[in-house]
């Protein structure tokens, strides 16, 4: 019966959800302070508004309209956090998956434009060239010892600069921008499905967005329930003892930068073959949606389930954000929430010890008095034979 | 060619800057991923402190004060990850990665904030700073000599120094190669680690400074810094964690990178009609190729990335 006491504090799953919830007001209220200091008459309506997001508006209609926007763009999030869980389980910080996203817009785009291929087809091919960014990064790895994380930002700028090279070519003559996917060729644009009408004819919700979930349980699954799972993990925690128990931590440590890259990769096709964006053939930094993926993977507590909500979480902040008073604030703010965010997910690790001892030296306290209670009857009751 | 030669000078002291900057941090055994935002937040201490020094102020009052503030801003930055990384036992690749995306943003921020306060119609994160920036060049001949260059030099000798002939240097290395031996024999290990991260702020600061009046006279801030940071480590892989070599490395990588700013002025290369992009591209190219084939022998600091733990064994 005593040990029921704590044991709801003390299970990881409850420590972990407190230790994230503790990151967000953190992370909110110092953005409050940011917004005070810039300007204090409406830092109070700015924090509403980030953290309102499409309920900004008063019909009902055009908020479950902003809210499947926002959807949208939760997908190729939830991909990118995807991506870097599975390699961070695998014990590589997959911060490459910025530009494994870059090339699956890349590849995906440019067969939709250039060869006409449908959907389908342009979604595999994404895969395949985020598969072969993070392939690159798992063979310097291995082979060569470069830490992921510099070959992955190298990888970064290379892809951003290939893709804008490539998307050139198919882009519209008068703007940046490539051709809209919609109106040059429909065939490439996933298929809702009739989930566009649950979100008042929003046309951009696709089936990427149930899909994305899916994989999210998918990942659950590969990581905890399958042998592969087993053995990406176990050299994920100790390398060597991987390899003396007969794994191939070599080949494990290619193929987690493969799956990785090819997750990243679908979460690009996922936003690029729904229509809502096109690429700015221009742009001179690397898309934030990989580095997003970080916040969300670490504020989800490093589990498929919990990633799903927190990736939404981060999204519906950052899409909060593009709400603001631009006379008043930039949309960055939203930015610097995430990233606080993440720098706060450093101390989740030291936060669970903290807690974790003080339960056990409250136990021990308790167990103490008891045994001392005990004795004392004992002593009283001795007293009283006498 | 002598742009060329400004251009790599130039690019170089950033590098060596920054480059020493991780190298003092991983000696002490703390991996500085975060080097990218604590050159944009140094940059943004430089820039404020430009933006707002009189017009009138002299040469040397103004080199003091923009160093001084890039460097106390890069500091204070550092210390983030040092409270995270040392004291809290944080994981080094997140805490690092999280100060560069919040570099960037905060910046941005910030700058935001401070142009749309003088006015309202000015939502651009961009800074100029056209006429202070003159403070720091010297014309000799056509070659722009900058004070920079010869700050970057300087440093590089005291770190050599301070590195391999002071009692701080290389009590300095032993906390990075074995903190368990260094505590033995009375050394602080936190403290030297903190000493380790500060340094690599001081550095990565004044790194930041010199990136962004390297060859422009205003910062978008929303870029951040391009990649420079990691730029730089790739840097002191490269240099096998040594000054000297560091420097060669960075003169190498600084000729690479200026080629993007200048390929147009060379006849042979314009012939050649290769896209602007793919020259923005060589550096990273490059740095991958380098590291590929030399990080197999690595001589990194051999307890670097580890928390450092009084308790265990």
């Amino acid at each position: 019966m005593k040990k029921d006491k704590y044991a709801f504090w003390k299970s990881s799953v409850v420590q972990s959800i407190l230790a994230s919830l503790l990151c967000i007001i953190i992370g909110l209220l110092i953005g409050y302070i940011v917004l005070l200091f810039i300007n204090p008459s409406g830092a109070w309506g700015g924090i509403t508004t980030i953290l309102k997001n499409f309920f900004t508006y008063p019909s009902h209609q055009a908020s479950l309209k902003y809210f499947g926007s926002t959807l949208v763009k939760t997908a190729p999030l939830l991909m990118c956090a995807l991506s870097i869980q599975f390699s961070y389980k695998v014990g590589l910080f997959n911060i490459g998956a910025a530009g494994q996203y870059v090339a699956g817009a890349g590849a995906c785009l440019f067969a939709a434009l250039a060869w006409h291929w449908p959907w389908y087809a342009c979604l595999l091919l994404a895969m395949l060239a985020g598969a072969i960014f993070g392939a690159l990064s798992g063979f310097l790895k291995a082979y060569c010892n470069v830490n992921e994380v510099i070959s992955g930002i190298m990888l970064n700028w290379i892809g951003l600069y290939a893709v804008n090279m490539l998307l050139t070519n198919v882009k519209e003559s008068a703007s940046p921008y490539t051709q809209n996917v919609a109106s040059f060729n429909s065939s490439a644009l996933m298929p809702t499905l009739g989930l566009d009408k649950l979100f008042s004819s929003n046309k951009y919700v696709t089936i990427a967005v149930p899909l994305s979930i899916l994989i999210a349980i998918l990942i659950w699954v590969i990581l905890s329930k399958t042998k592969l799972g087993y053995e990406l993990r176990a050299t994920g925690f100790n390398k060597d003892a991987a390899r003396y128990c007969g794994m191939k931590e070599k080949k494990n440590i290619i193929l987690t930068l493969i799956i990785g890259g090819a997750l990243a990769g679908i979460g690009a096709a996922f936003l690029y073959l729904s229509g809502y964006e096109q690429w700015e053939c221009t742009q001179s930094s690397v898309p934030a949606m990989g580095f997003n993926g970080i916040a969300a993977t670490f504020l989800g507590g490093l589990d498929p389930i919990g990633t799903i909500f927190s990736s939404y979480f981060i999204q519906h902040i950052t899409s909060g954000g593009a709400y603001l008073d631009k006379t008043m604030y930039s949309s960055q703010i939203s930015d610097l929430i995430s990233s606080i965010i993440i720098y706060l997910c450093g101390f989740v690790l030291f936060f669970k010890y903290y807690m974790t001892n003080r339960i056990n030296r409250r136990e021990e306290r308790a167990q103490a008095k008891a045994k001392a209670a005990a004795e004392n009857v004992s002593d009283s009751q001795e007293g009283g034979e006498q | 060619m002598i742009l060329l030669m400004q251009y790599t000078l130039i690019f170089a002291s950033v590098l060596i800057l920054v480059a020493l900057g991780g190298c003092f941090s991983e000696h002490s055994g703390v991996i500085n991923l975060g080097l990218e935002g604590i050159m944009v937040m140094g940059s943004l201490g430089g820039a404020l402190a430009m933006k707002y020094m009189p017009a009138g102020s002299s040469r040397f009052a103004m080199i003091l004060v923009v160093v001084l503030s890039a460097i106390a801003v890069g500091m204070l930055y550092a210390s983030l990850l040092a409270v995270a990384c040392i004291n809290f036992k944080a994981d080094q690749t997140l805490v690092g990665t999280a100060l560069n995306l919040l570099g960037t943003a905060a910046a941005t921020v910030i700058v935001k904030a401070i142009n749309s306060a003088e006015n309202p119609d000015n939502v651009s994160a961009t800074i100029q700073y056209v006429n202070a920036k003159k403070a720091f060049l010297v014309n000799i001949g056509s070659f722009e000599f900058n004070w920079f260059m010869l700050m970057a030099l300087i440093a590089l000798i005291i770190a050599y120094v301070t590195l391999y002939k002071t009692r701080f240097g290389l009590r300095l290395m032993a906390c990075g190669e074995h903190p368990q031996a260094a505590d033995s024999v009375g050394i602080n290990v936190y403290k030297m680690r903190w000493a380790g991260v500060l340094i690599s702020g001081l550095l990565g600061g004044l790194g930041g400074i010199v990136y962004i009046t390297a060859g422009v006279s205003e910062w978008k801030f929303e870029t951040g810094a391009a990649g420079f940071g990691f730029l730089a480590l790739a840097v002191m892989i490269f240099g096998q964690w040594k000054p000297w070599r560091i420097a060669l490395a960075a003169l190498l990588f600084g000729l690479f990178r200026a080629l993007s700013n200048v390929y147009a002025g060379f006849d042979f290369l314009v012939a050649l009609n290769i896209p602007g992009s793919v020259y923005n591209m060589l550096p990273y190219i490059i740095s991958l190729l380098v590291l590929a084939f030399t990080s197999k022998n690595s001589r990194a600091p051999k307890a670097e990335g580890i928390p450092y733990d009084k308790g265990s064994r």
